[in-house]
């Protein structure tokens, strides 16, 4: 337990502890948190604020950032083997496709999709 | 990648924890690493088809997620955020503690991981039950008591399965969803007057709201409460010395599943908390 000096080591090869995967310095750890926690102050500082239809793509590209974080360093996906990251990314991929693809697919009902066919939605009173 | 026995020290000659049918720990690690990474893509799957209800419901009635979303207290789920961001950081700094064989530290911020859960359950509890008091409730239970009683009653009643007109198909489709035709997601001008600091008028269908609510965070909750067992075990586990450098598996997946669990909630927040 005394030899651990070299955090930054790759994991393997190197004789030392631990005998696989990567030691994240604590400093990097706490710099996380600290950009985490300071991205939770803008993203409900944001909510405060009236951006329109720009809101939830600004919440949203600011949880990505959040996830990115934590999914790098505190999930280790920056040091491990890429086909994890594959999985990972290939996964977020079908969950786009599949929410884009419902989007576009409901889109299609509203009713002014086609001017002057589809009936207007005043005439169906619910 | 294969080469850590070349230089390794003795201890590695022979290493305790690798089974038989691996070559290397190396292998070993990630084969098992693979493994949970694929769980975590059918974790994302399942809540991805959550998001994708929460997707088309906001973008055909985003009036009912501007005005339901005022019931949910900003403050507590903010609270929450910063509970599971530190328990995600103690959790990470966990997986460091095994693998560098600090025992005692890695008890200890297992123990405050498990603690950062037990006060997410606690915030979600007095969540619930403010909500489960007033009445908002998923479907067919909800009625709202704070405001007038009418409202809930129209509210409340199940939409009438008419029989399909006979026209074409999309009036089928607009008479069920009747706000659709007000614009995607987020450009719906303020219909309600006094909205700013009111809760404003109601729109019908206010429920789906929270029915969308409570199974994202009931799923997202169950999941924290698995998450705070595995905790418990390896918590356990590290007390009786089970992990070290030379194994920390255990740690480092259960350590996966906990990141999970704290991402989708980076998700779950500004989407259902914080809609304006």
């Amino acid at each position: 337990m005394t030899q651990h000096a070299s955090d930054h080591g790759t994991s393997h090869g190197e004789g030392i502890h631990p005998a696989v995967g990567h030691v994240v310095p604590l400093p990097t750890l706490f710099a996380v948190l600290g950009a985490l926690l300071a991205l939770t102050v803008v993203t409900v500082g944001a909510s405060y604020f009236n951006f329109g239809r720009f809101g939830v793509w600004i919440a949203l590209a600011i949880a990505v950032v959040k996830a990115s974080l934590v999914v790098l360093v505190f999930m280790h996906l920056k040091y491990d083997k890429p086909f994890n990251a594959i999985i990972f990314i290939v996964s977020l991929a079908l969950v786009a496709l599949f929410i884009s693809i419902a989007l576009t697919d409901t889109r299609q009902y509203e009713p002014n999709t086609i001017p002057g066919y589809a009936p207007s939605i005043k005439t169906n009173p619910s | 990648m294969s080469q850590h026995t070349t230089t390794a020290a003795p201890p590695h000659e022979h290493p305790p924890h690798l089974r038989h049918h691996f070559e290397t720990l190396t292998q070993q690690f990630d084969a098992g690493k693979l493994g949970i990474w694929l769980f975590l893509a059918t974790e994302i799957l399942l809540f991805g088809g959550l998001f994708c209800a929460y997707a088309i419901y906001r973008a055909n009635h985003p009036e009912i997620f501007l005005y339901a979303h005022q019931f949910l207290d900003k403050t507590l789920g903010a609270t929450n955020t910063v509970i599971l961001l530190c328990s995600s950081l103690t959790m990470a700094w966990a997986v460091r503690a095994s693998q560098l064989g600090q025992r005692k530290l890695l008890v200890a911020l297992l123990a405050a991981t498990l603690a950062g859960g037990g006060g997410f359950m606690c915030i979600k509890y007095v969540e619930y039950k403010a909500k489960f008091a007033h009445g908002l409730l998923p479907g067919t239970h909800f009625h709202p008591h704070e405001e007038g009683e009418e409202h809930a009653a129209t509210a409340a009643a199940p939409p009438v399965a008419k029989p399909a007109p006979p026209v074409s198909g999309p009036a089928l489709e607009v008479s069920r969803i009747p706000a659709a035709a007000a614009g995607p997601a987020g450009t719906v001008p303020n219909r309600e007057p006094g909205e700013s600091e009111g809760l404003g008028k109601r729109p019908s269908n206010a429920q789906i709201f929270f029915g969308i609510y409570f199974l994202m965070t009931g799923l997202h909750g169950i999941h924290v409460l698995v998450g705070m067992f595995a905790i418990g075990w390896i918590l356990i586990r590290s007390a009786r010395g089970d992990f070290g450098p030379g194994y920390f598996t255990p740690v480092d997946f259960v350590g996966l599943y906990w990141h999970l669990v704290d991402l989708i909630w980076i998700f779950l927040f500004p989407l259902l908390y914080l809609v304006k």
